[in-house]
């Protein structure tokens, strides 16, 4: 059949390409961070700049989103804590990943290490993700390591799974077999063959477990096990404002978890787009 | 009459990330269905055989493009029709037993083939074609992975005849069933042709579809050969009009040139 | 069938103990000791004779291990020790809270559920149709929305602006618990429920679209198509079946992120119930309680995942036969 089909390649105009999306929503996300790194040192004074004569604003145009109880604008102080969870986000998602492969590796060392690691992935899993967070920042006595550190061990279990499936997987495929049949070093091997297939994994699997552990610092910090609370994290801007819902300062409740929503809702999708472009396989989770 | 003007299908798919492209899989697919023939269509697996079967009750995948008519009884067959008549009057008998849903008694997945059909009482409908063919009592009743595969091939049949359609598409019927089933099942099939149905026979077994066609459309590589009534296959196939019928047609296992007509095949294949 | 539960109930035990032993470390890893945290601002007012005799009691001062095998045995007798937030035994303050919890835990395990099943077969029924779409873009917002705020926004639409809801607790203050009646406590319980079954939903919801594109995608669904069923009818017919197990499944084995979304709503709501008793056992380290309360919900966890595997044994035909 392959012989006689025709097979027709047309390249496409960019226009028609559905992935040009893909691309396109991940340059605006770039360039919406880089604008947020350049803005930091006139953000960082306007946030902590207190106005006494503007306390509790609703939203202006002087200030969009509002000010707070010591009239600082809640704009700034929003996009502070979104850097600060872009920080906090980027360290955690970084050191999950190198512990979900260090443990992947672990687990195809022998059946015995793969029970115990499976053993460590059900305890993780077994315990609710918040009681975890809030047992590690507690242990580490919290602040912004604590809970990068709590965020990075309570996040690799899931990705731990589809590495060593996927490890398990290369160990016995043909090319690597072959590979070290003809007595290739076990680095050699590593290098060009195995980090090679799962570099992508590592990729996608980090920058989805990012928007989760963003989420999940301003969780930590929301019931005050987390950041202190002199930073402007979103978790702190939103603890403050229970105080003040109940007067109908609403703009202090609203905007910065919007924020926060958005930041999350433009990784995680960033994240699941790119996945998509995996091998179906892996796709499945 | 069911007719297939010159149908061709192309797939599209990406290839690597970014660049898309086309792949023809049918062209210039043309044939004719009468009521009370069974009409062989004979090609080796990966021609598209079943591909050009989804054209026919109009369910093909979403990345395909169909170009060419259908038509039916005088009047353009389009995708509203098919719609319409899809179960009523045109019914298919699936190639995969996975088709079959494994969670539902295979009693009631008839009842509801029937009913999908219009039947009045789909219960009885489907109790009187499975009784037809020989499924009754405890086994009409059994999950599908409970039956074996001849009767799960019967039980398709029934799906497809509980209904009562004129038209029947049967996808390779007898695919991986030992010759006394295999027999039963075409058997069948030959009955409800005379019966006054129109039946189209999709199966890479020449030998096997010979035995109750009337006639034969051969297929390859994404298109129809030839179509030539059942005797031609005779002899050594002066009959026939494409080499590859003939090659085809040697090829089978009870003709003297078995040696030379495979190795032909395999050139043309 | 024994031999599974056996092993079911062998990897239970030995999750529960890792669960133990980790906490307790990090529970000895923390720099805060837990007898000035026991004593709190009355640590003026302490000899250091007095704290001593404390430590000596408690076995502060013996080596981790030994304090480990101590508080385990404490554990095996039932002894979970006393919390000096609620000044009461840990048992009884974990019961009492968790009965609190309990009727919200419970409503909204149910809301998400049913209500993301129904939406998800729904979405799945045609993809990339307009209720796909929308179905979509709800499920994937949740799913990325903050609990917490998602409950200051219910708090501040429904009870701030409209004042349909009371804005805080499980009943008007000053009143004790067992003189309200049913109709208080649910108008005090409906918006934290309801908020906490939207946010379950995306999870359940989108599980069950995949597997519904899944089935809709499949043999049976064009054979289905072949003899003139009609979408709906395949979705409700055969997608539902086959999407039930692993959205009831996957409900059973998210119960952790329910327990966290109880969590935070009740702080948002100051509803008394054990999200809450955590909350305050780790902002005022109550060690004892906050270690039993690890357990506790890692035993409430563990016990739905391990549900959530043994699901498939008892519903799928297909494996039903193996089991008998």
């Amino acid at each position: 059949m392959s012989g006689a089909a025709q097979a027709k390649t047309s390249r496409l105009v960019l226009r028609s390409n559905p992935r040009l999306g893909l691309a396109l929503g991940a340059l605006a996300l770039l360039v919406a961070l880089v604008a947020l790194l350049i803005a930091q040192p006139t953000l960082a004074e306007r946030a902590t700049a207190s106005d006494f004569q503007a306390r509790l604003q609703a939203p202006v145009t002087d200030h969009w989103f509002g000010t707070d109880v010591l009239g600082r604008d809640l704009l700034a102080r929003t996009l502070q804590g979104l850097t600060l969870s872009l920080w906090v986000g980027t360290a955690a998602a970084l050191l999950g990943t190198l512990v979900a492969l260090g443990l992947a590796a672990l687990a195809c060392l022998g059946p015995r290490a793969d029970v115990a690691v499976g053993l460590l992935v059900d305890s993780v899993l077994g315990l609710p993700h918040l009681i975890l967070l809030i047992l590690i920042a507690f242990a580490l006595g919290g602040g912004t390591q604590a809970v990068i550190i709590a965020v990075a061990l309570t996040h690799w279990p899931s990705l731990t799974r589809v590495l060593r499936a996927e490890l398990l997987q290369l160990r016995q495929a043909d090319y690597v077999r072959l590979s070290r049949r003809f007595g290739k070093s076990r680095g050699y091997i590593i290098r060009h063959h195995l980090l090679p297939a799962l570099l992508p994994h590592c990729l996608v699997g980090g920058l989805l477990l990012f928007p989760h552990a963003i989420l999940h610092e301003a969780t930590l910090t929301f019931l005050g096990f987390g950041l202190s609370p002199g930073q402007p994290a979103i978790g702190v801007l939103l603890a403050e404002s229970l105080r003040y819902l109940s007067a109908g300062y609403w703009w202090l409740g609203v905007f910065p978890g919007l924020g926060l929503l958005l930041l999350v809702l433009a990784f995680d999708r960033l994240g699941n787009a790119l996945r998509r472009l995996l091998p179906p396989r892996e796709a499945q989770q | 009459m069911l007719e297939i003007r010159q149908l061709a299908l192309d797939f599209l798919c990406y290839r690597g990330l970014w660049h898309s492209e086309t792949i023809a899989c049918l062209h210039d697919v043309s044939l004719t269905l009468t009521r009370g023939e069974v009409h062989a269509v004979v090609g080796a697996s990966g021609a598209g055989k079943s591909l050009m079967a989804q054209a026919l009750i109009g369910l093909l995948p979403g990345n395909t493009r169909r170009r060419g008519e259908l038509w039916l009884d005088g009047e353009p067959l389009d995708a509203a029709r098919q719609a319409a008549l899809r179960g009523q009057q045109l019914a298919l008998i699936p190639q995969s037993l996975a088709a079959l849903d494994p969670l539902v008694r295979s009693h009631r997945q008839v009842a509801w083939a029937a009913q999908r059909a219009g039947a009045a009482a789909p219960r009885a409908a489907a109790e009187r074609a499975l009784a037809e063919l020989g499924l009754v009592g405890d086994s009409a009743r059994r999950y599908p992975h409970q039956l074996s595969g001849g009767m799960a091939r019967r039980v398709l049949l029934a799906m497809a005849t509980a209904g009562d359609a004129e038209w029947l598409i049967a996808d390779e019927p007898s695919v991986g069933l030992d010759p006394r089933h295999r027999d039963g099942v075409l058997d069948q099939l030959r009955r409800l042709a005379d019966a006054g149905k129109g039946v189209l026979l999709i199966t890479h077994d020449l030998r096997h579809a010979l035995r109750i066609a009337d006639r034969v459309t051969v297929f390859h590589a994404g298109t129809t050969l030839e179509t030539a009534p059942a005797g031609a296959f005779h002899g050594r196939g002066e009959a026939l009009a494409s080499d590859y019928a003939r090659a085809l047609w040697r090829a089978l296992p009870d003709n003297d040139f078995a040696r030379p007509a495979a190795q032909e095949a395999a050139q043309f294949a | 069938m024994i031999r599974l539960l056996g092993r079911r109930l062998l990897r239970l035990g030995a999750v529960l103990g890792i669960v133990a032993l980790a906490a307790f470390g990090l529970m000895q890893a923390s720099p805060v000791d837990p007898v000035d945290a026991y004593l709190g601002p009355q640590l003026a007012q302490v000899s250091p004779e007095q704290r001593t005799l404390i430590a000596e009691r408690w076995g502060v001062d013996q080596p981790a291990m030994q304090q480990f095998r101590l508080w385990l045995g404490n554990l095996m007798r039932g002894e979970l020790g006393w919390s000096r937030v609620y000044n009461a035994p840990v048992g009884e303050v974990i019961g009492t809270r968790f009965l609190a919890s309990l009727p919200l835990l419970a409503s909204a395990w149910l809301g998400a559920t049913l209500f993301g099943f129904i939406l998800g077969v729904v979405a799945g029924t045609r993809e990339d149709g307009w209720a796909d779409r929308w179905i979509r873009r709800y499920a994937y917002t949740l799913a990325s929305t903050p609990t917490f705020w998602l409950a200051i926004l219910a708090l501040l639409l429904f009870s701030v602006t409209l004042g349909w809801t009371p804005v805080c607790c499980a009943g008007p203050a000053g009143v004790t618990r067992d003189e309200l009646g049913l109709a208080t406590r649910l108008h005090h319980l409906l918006l934290p429920a309801l908020t906490l079954s939207l946010l379950g939903v995306a999870q359940i919801t989108l599980h069950t679209r995949a597997r519904m594109l899944e089935l809709m995608r499949s043999e049976i669904a064009l054979h289905a198509f072949a003899q003139g069923a009609s979408r709906r009818e395949v979705a409700w017919r055969h997608g539902a079946r086959h999407a039930c197990l692993p959205a009831l499944t996957l409900a059973f084995a998210s119960l952790g992120e329910l327990f966290g979304g109880v969590m935070l709503v009740e702080q948002v709501f100051a509803y008394p119930g054990l999200g809450r008793a955590t909350v305050e056992a780790g902002l005022r380290s109550d060690v004892p309680l906050l270690l039993a309360i690890a357990l506790f919900t890692a035993l409430f966890v563990s016990l739905g995942n391990a549900l959530a595997d043994s699901l498939y044994r008892l519903v799928d035909p297909r494996l039903r036969v193996v089991c008998q």
